[in-house]
């Protein structure tokens, strides 16, 4: 579904991601890790198409299309959504507002109509069961005196009415209690089907508990250094990134 | 300089003419304000951006046309008269055409047993003793040229008066429509409003214009909160682009009363509008809630003053402004707050968007405050669509357009839900979808 190959990226002039390589299919977890300032955020909003990163070198593929050529709507009218770090406030714009937006505007990409009101209501309280949102919420401005876990869990039901094929999730865990993660974590698996994929971004092993993915790449410095499958995830926990550091420094010597 | 000086020397010459339609007749009292107000548009001279309170606002445009301030009686287009749409959404209404009152298109039946709506040249042939009361007693001339203008030449506009203790739900429409016949006429509605004790009632007031004329609304409103009355204001200001519209609002609070108004403006080359409120008692509410929208070489100018003259009142001001192309905002916020207004809370806030780089916005908060024991807040923004909310709605399958509509719409939406009468706020509504959302 998705093939990354050599990316490099600059942010404000400085290189941040310097050759990254990665083959995602359908109905598989990927979990990158890394210390801070590896460039995890970085990949994550590369792939979702934020202006300010420049891709210097490489190509990224999704679904046969060139997707750093799409507008960041169009990934996500083609199928790729990113659950933000930090989810910004809108105020002013109710949750409904925006969800009814997007889903028609992603419905009418794919040459779909637009979906009735009704059951367009109907579905969307159905999906916040999910990840367990008041529904009060609906009519409230995005993420507006939202909590930390709230703006979180509001961007896993955005992702649950909006149906993507590749859900990035950036260190969706950080500034969550235990609960708070449960909940999330929960609301990602039953999303989880054969025909999509998710990428978790995340800096602690612990979401993984929940979310167990199938590969998991470390990246560090802007690279892929290493990639294996879960149990590489309790390895970094237990040894902690500096191993993998003298990992690198031996081979390198 | 002399185009100035022939424009004000017409309207000096005309009042002779004037005086023979006189509608003062008979009514010394008006006779005499109408020559004293003349007298001192004489002495006065008009504004320039040297004059401090009009130091962004370049009215030199409109000095340059020779506006004529005799009202003729306009033919009235009824095919575009039917495509205004708030019109027939009011069931009580007032409408004047080119600043004259129009008895064929006005509803005033619905509500005549109870609150009294007249035009302002039957009150003045009534003699009514409330009309004299109140006329004049708030918007001085004496330092004001264009109020000096208006109280010497206007004759007609709308005179509600709520008596005591009633409460009215259904909203008064007042209507100003200026039509194509007479180009470069001078409209000078001159509107006095009265809430008595106890009452409760909304008005709003709707200036539109049938053509892309040219032409210069000048007008004034006198309004008086009595004790305890609840009054709700929505002024719509649609004028031609072309047009010029200056207006003042004078609000004299009663003790407990409330003065909510909302203005909206988005029409006229140059626009200015003055709003001061006063408290006159203690536990007075003066809300002040504003939405400009404007574009092209618009100008617009909000003037407020709001002074607490006496101890526990509480004041509100929120205007916000959406401007694009070459437009110019002005905004001026006075609070003054004497020394024996004590237990005074003065809240005052300006926010503007800029869609473009050459619009330009000046915008200026002025407290004065002499009392120790009181709130007072002030705040101004300036800025431009947030990059990082555009992303966020792009990031979930939003197009350009449709993300600047929505986020338009979100800056605005504080003020238009402040709009409590639902009809108005639709409108509202759609004007902003149209003029944001190219793609529906």
């Amino acid at each position: 579904m998705l093939q990354i190959k050599n990316l490099h990226v600059n942010v404000e002039g400085k290189e941040i991601l310097k050759g990254i390589n990665l083959n995602v299919n359908a109905g598989e977890v990927h979990a990158i890790m890394g210390p801070n300032g590896s460039g995890k955020s970085t990949l994550a909003q590369t792939l979702a198409g934020k202006q300010e990163y420049d891709v210097t070198k490489g190509e990224v593929l999704f679904e046969g299309k060139n997707l750093l050529d799409l507008s960041p709507e169009d990934r996500a009218r083609e199928g790729i959504f990113l659950a933000f770090q930090y989810p910004v406030e809108l105020p002013g714009v109710s949750n409904t507002n925006l969800l009814k937006t997007a889903l028609n505007e992603i419905r009418k990409y794919r040459g779909l109509e637009a979906i009735d009101t009704m059951e367009f209501l109907s579905m969307i309280k159905n999906k916040m069961k999910l990840v367990e949102l008041e529904q009060s919420l609906l009519s409230r401005a995005v993420n507006e005196g939202f909590s930390g876990g709230e703006k979180k869990r509001n961007e896993i039901f955005q992702m649950a009415v909006l149906e993507p094929k590749l859900a990035i999730l950036d260190e969706t865990d950080s500034g969550l209690d235990i609960d708070a993660l449960r909940i999330v974590a929960n609301g990602v698996n039953k999303l989880k089907t054969k025909d999509n994929a998710t990428i978790v971004v995340t800096h602690y092993q612990r979401l993984l508990d929940y979310i167990v993915p199938d590969f998991v790449h470390v990246l560090y410095k802007g690279k892929i250094v290493k990639s294996g499958g879960k149990e590489l995830a309790l390895e970094l926990e237990e040894k902690g990134y500096d191993w993998l550091k003298e990992d690198m420094m031996e081979v390198q010597a | 300089m002399n185009e100035v000086i022939d424009f004000k020397k017409i309207i000096i010459d005309k009042f002779e003419d004037f005086k023979l339609n006189f509608n003062g007749s008979g009514t010394s009292f008006l006779d005499l304000i109408r020559k004293d107000a003349l007298e001192n548009f004489s002495s006065l001279k008009f504004p320039t951006p040297k004059d401090e309170e009009w130091r962004f606002t370049n009215i030199s445009p409109l000095l340059k046309f020779n506006f004529n301030p005799l009202s003729e009686e306009p033919e009235i287009d009824l095919k575009k008269i039917d495509k205004l749409k708030l019109k027939d959404s009011f069931k009580n209404r007032i409408v004047f055409v080119d600043g004259i009152f129009s008895y064929g298109l006005s509803e005033l039946n619905g509500l005549a047993k109870t609150i009294k709506i007249e035009s302002l040249t039957s009150a003045i042939g009534n003699n009514n003793e409330l009309f004299k009361l109140h006329f004049n007693k708030y918007a001085d001339y004496s330092r004001n040229i264009f109020t000096a203008l208006n109280t010497a030449y206007g004759k007609d506009g709308a005179f509600i008066f709520i008596p005591d203790n009633k409460i009215i739900e259904e909203p008064v429409f007042v209507l100003f429509i200026s039509t194509s016949e007479h180009n470069q006429s001078l409209i000078q509605p001159r509107n006095l409003f009265i809430a008595g004790k106890n009452s409760q009632a909304t008005i709003v007031e709707q200036y539109v214009s049938l053509e892309e004329n040219i032409y210069f609304t000048n007008a004034i409103t006198e309004i008086v909160v009595g004790e305890n009355a609840n009054l709700s204001h929505l002024k719509i200001q649609e004028e031609s682009r072309s047009a010029f519209h200056i207006s003042r609002t004078e609000v004299n609070q009663g003790r407990n009363s409330s003065y909510e108004s909302v203005s909206i403006s988005l029409g006229a080359e140059i626009s200015r509008d003055e709003i001061s409120c006063r408290f006159d008692a203690e536990g007075g509410e003066c809300t002040l809630n504003g939405l400009y929208l404007i574009d092209s070489s618009q100008l617009h100018d909000t003037h407020t003053m709001i002074d607490h003259a006496k101890p526990y009142c509480n004041s509100h001001e929120h205007f916000k402004g959406i401007l694009d192309g070459k437009s110019r905002g002005v905004f001026n916020g006075k609070v003054m707050v004497r020394p024996n207004a004590q237990k005074t809370n003065a809240f005052q806030e300006n926010n503007n968007i800029i869609l473009s780089s050459e619009a330009l916005v000046n915008t200026k908060p002025q407290l004065e405050i002499f009392a120790d024991d009181v709130k007072c807040s002030h705040g101004a923004t300036i800025g431009q669509i947030d990059d990082e909310s555009m992303f966020y709605l792009k990031s979930r399958g939003i197009g350009e357009e449709t993300a600047r509509t929505i986020l338009i719409h979100a800056f605005a939406s504080d003020v238009v839900k402040s709009i409590k009468v639902e009809t108005v706020k639709n409108y509202l509504e759609e004007i902003l979808d149209k003029r944001f959302n190219k793609e529906s």
